[in-house]
């Protein structure tokens, strides 16, 4: 069963088409890489699914529980609530604020008590907060983040400020995690650590995982099954030796053979 | 209950011991009935600051309308003890004004909080114009004339334990869950909703809760001056209160309470220089803003100040 189906799915911004008939799916425990040249549409096919823009046709459905649940047109934080979470690709932690708060803003969700306990700290706040924070720590604690919690985010080194965002983006108790260029700015140690980190979260956290990458020796090697967007539209997909030899994604990224014309 | 934790107990005999020194200095005659004014307009500055500083400098949604909430408190609280002329008639007519700006507040905030930057602040300029117009032209407002006459129940007592509270109040909401949802929003629109944070709700719920204490501050001040007309909340009042909230830090509670008592301290010493009055407080309020943009406080608390120095001498 699918974890994640998407049905002929576009989006035109004008004229322009974007994301244009893309239909795919993932199965609970993949890790399934999204690859294509510059200006693809993989970060729109991102936004579509974590409900930033509104599909012009078409439909995503994430299976909650054995229920299919329809995303497309879901506000971003109700998507995120049936359990898709997201990095970006440029971080967007929230830099002025400290480690551990970046972490438990995205505990927010689990928060039951209501304005009266925000505003009065009754009992209930005492309660919530204190589970909240351990959760957090312990989060924080598989990362070694938990000696920075009081750091500001914006004043730690570049990769552990990508290491943070993956534990915020864990907070929210996703099922899906939607990964966007995560090793974008990395030298060849740092990927390899961050490769090790993948494939650990998603045995440890229960997760499938779409990862959008340009390094393709990291792609190559970590992910199952890989998508091709070229110009908004899926040419290839299959497992990453396929997709090494196809000759439509030879094309798109090196463009067309001069020897064949 | 972890109401008497060391940490409360501390914040407690604070505000007491605030209020004993205030208190005593007033009964010793240092602080005569003319600084008593000025007193009382602190509290009702802090107020103001603090609840705008909530939306503004926490939320990070820009709005000139904070008279206007502060107007719907005034007039309501003084309709109210108009005709209640009791201590429950006051309490009553605060609670009222206070109720009434939130609602008001929740009405305006749910279309206008969509808007972003200028607009927002355009959006929220015109609302508190079309109250101000509103009273100028009702007749249970008395039009233009104003009010006059309103029972006086607010004394500096009143002035202070409600400032006192206000702060408290605004404080624990910041630091609760739902706090950090207002702070983050600020810091970065997408990456709250991302993060599961329903943003719309949460700028609404801070303007509220602003204008709650916005209004609770206007019906204060309708006790404790005794004396109402629309003009008292126009434009340049709105811009007073963020004049407060901007020099004290945007995002510091402390800065606020700090800037509202500068401020005022400031306009009561220069009352002495008519001449000069508007040009000296200009050229501060430009100095500050070069030196200090931030503001005095910048996003630091006055417990920020204590972890430091306990970091330094570690």
């Amino acid at each position: 069963m699918s974890l994640l189906t998407v049905d002929k799915l576009t989006k035109s911004f004008g004229g322009l088409t974007a994301v244009s008939n893309v239909s795919m799916h993932i199965d609970k425990g993949e890790l399934v890489g999204l690859i294509g040249p510059n200006g693809a549409g993989k970060t729109t096919l991102f936004n579509l699914l974590t409900g930033v823009y509104v599909p012009t046709s078409g439909s995503i459905k994430l299976d909650v529980d054995g229920r299919l649940k329809e995303l497309g047109g879901l506000k971003p934080y109700n998507v995120t609530k049936e359990g898709l979470a997201r990095t970006f690709q440029n971080i967007r932690l929230f830099k002025d604020l400290t480690v551990l708060d970046n972490v438990r803003i995205a505990m927010h969700q689990n928060i039951k008590y209501q304005l009266p306990s925000a505003l009065l700290h009754f009992n209930k706040f005492h309660n919530e907060e204190d589970v909240l924070l351990e959760e957090a720590e312990r989060l924080l604690d598989i990362f070694h983040l938990s000696h920075k919690k009081n750091e500001l985010a914006k004043n730690l080194p570049y990769g552990e400020q990508r290491h943070l965002e993956i534990a915020r983006a864990l907070a929210t108790k996703p099922y899906l995690l939607l990964r966007d260029d995560p090793a974008a700015g990395m030298n060849p140690h740092e990927t390899a650590a961050l490769t090790q980190i993948i494939s650990w979260i998603r045995k440890e956290f229960n997760l499938t995982i779409l990862l959008i990458e340009h390094d393709m020796s990291l792609v190559m090697k970590i992910c199952e099954r890989i998508y091709v967007l070229d110009y908004g539209m899926l040419i290839a997909s299959g497992k990453p030796e396929e997709i090494r030899t196809n000759k439509k994604v030879i094309e798109a990224y090196l463009g067309e053979d001069v020897s064949n014309a | 209950m972890r109401a008497l934790t060391k940490k409360n107990l501390l914040i407690l005999l604070s505000i007491l011991l605030t209020f004993a020194i205030a208190q005593g200095l007033i009964t010793v005659g240092i602080i005569n009935s003319f600084y008593e004014i000025t007193i009382a307009t602190i509290c009702i500055n802090i107020i103001l600051a603090a609840s705008l500083n909530l939306v503004t400098g926490f939320t990070g949604q820009f709005s000139l309308g904070h008279a206007g909430f502060m107007s719907i408190g005034a007039y309501v609280c003084a309709l109210i003890t108009m005709r209640m002329n009791s201590t429950a008639g006051f309490l009553l007519g605060v609670l009222a004004g206070a109720i009434a700006a939130t609602l008001v507040g929740i009405l305006v905030g749910i279309p206008t909080l969509r808007l972003r930057g200028d607009y927002l602040a355009i959006a929220t300029l015109g609302m508190a114009e079309i109250i101000r117009v509103l009273f100028l032209n009702m007749d249970i407002t008395n039009g233009a004339a104003g009010l006059n006459g309103i029972p006086r129940f607010a004394n500096w007592t009143w002035l202070f334990f409600f400032t006192a509270a206000a702060i408290i109040l605004i404080n624990n909401f910041l630091k609760s869950s739902h706090g950090r949802a207002c702070i983050s929003i600020r810091e970065d629109e997408i990456a709250a909703e991302s993060m599961g944070i329903n943003t719309t709700k949460y700028k609404v719920m801070a303007f509220a809760i602003g204008a709650f204490f916005a209004g609770a501050a206007g019906a204060l001040y309708a006790s404790y001056f005794y004396f109402l007309k629309p003009d008292l909340f126009g434009f340049l009042k709105s811009i007073d209160i963020l004049v407060i909230v901007v020099l004290g830090g945007m995002g510091s509670l402390t800065g606020s309470v700090i800037a509202a008592a500068a401020l005022a301290i400031l306009t009561t010493f220069l009352q002495s220089f008519t001449a000069i009055r508007m040009i000296v407080y200009a050229a501060l309020l430009v100095l500050v803003m070069i030196f200090r943009p931030q503001g005095i406080m910048g996003t630091k608390e006055i417990n920020d100040l204590f972890k430091f120095r306990k970091k330094i001498r570690e």
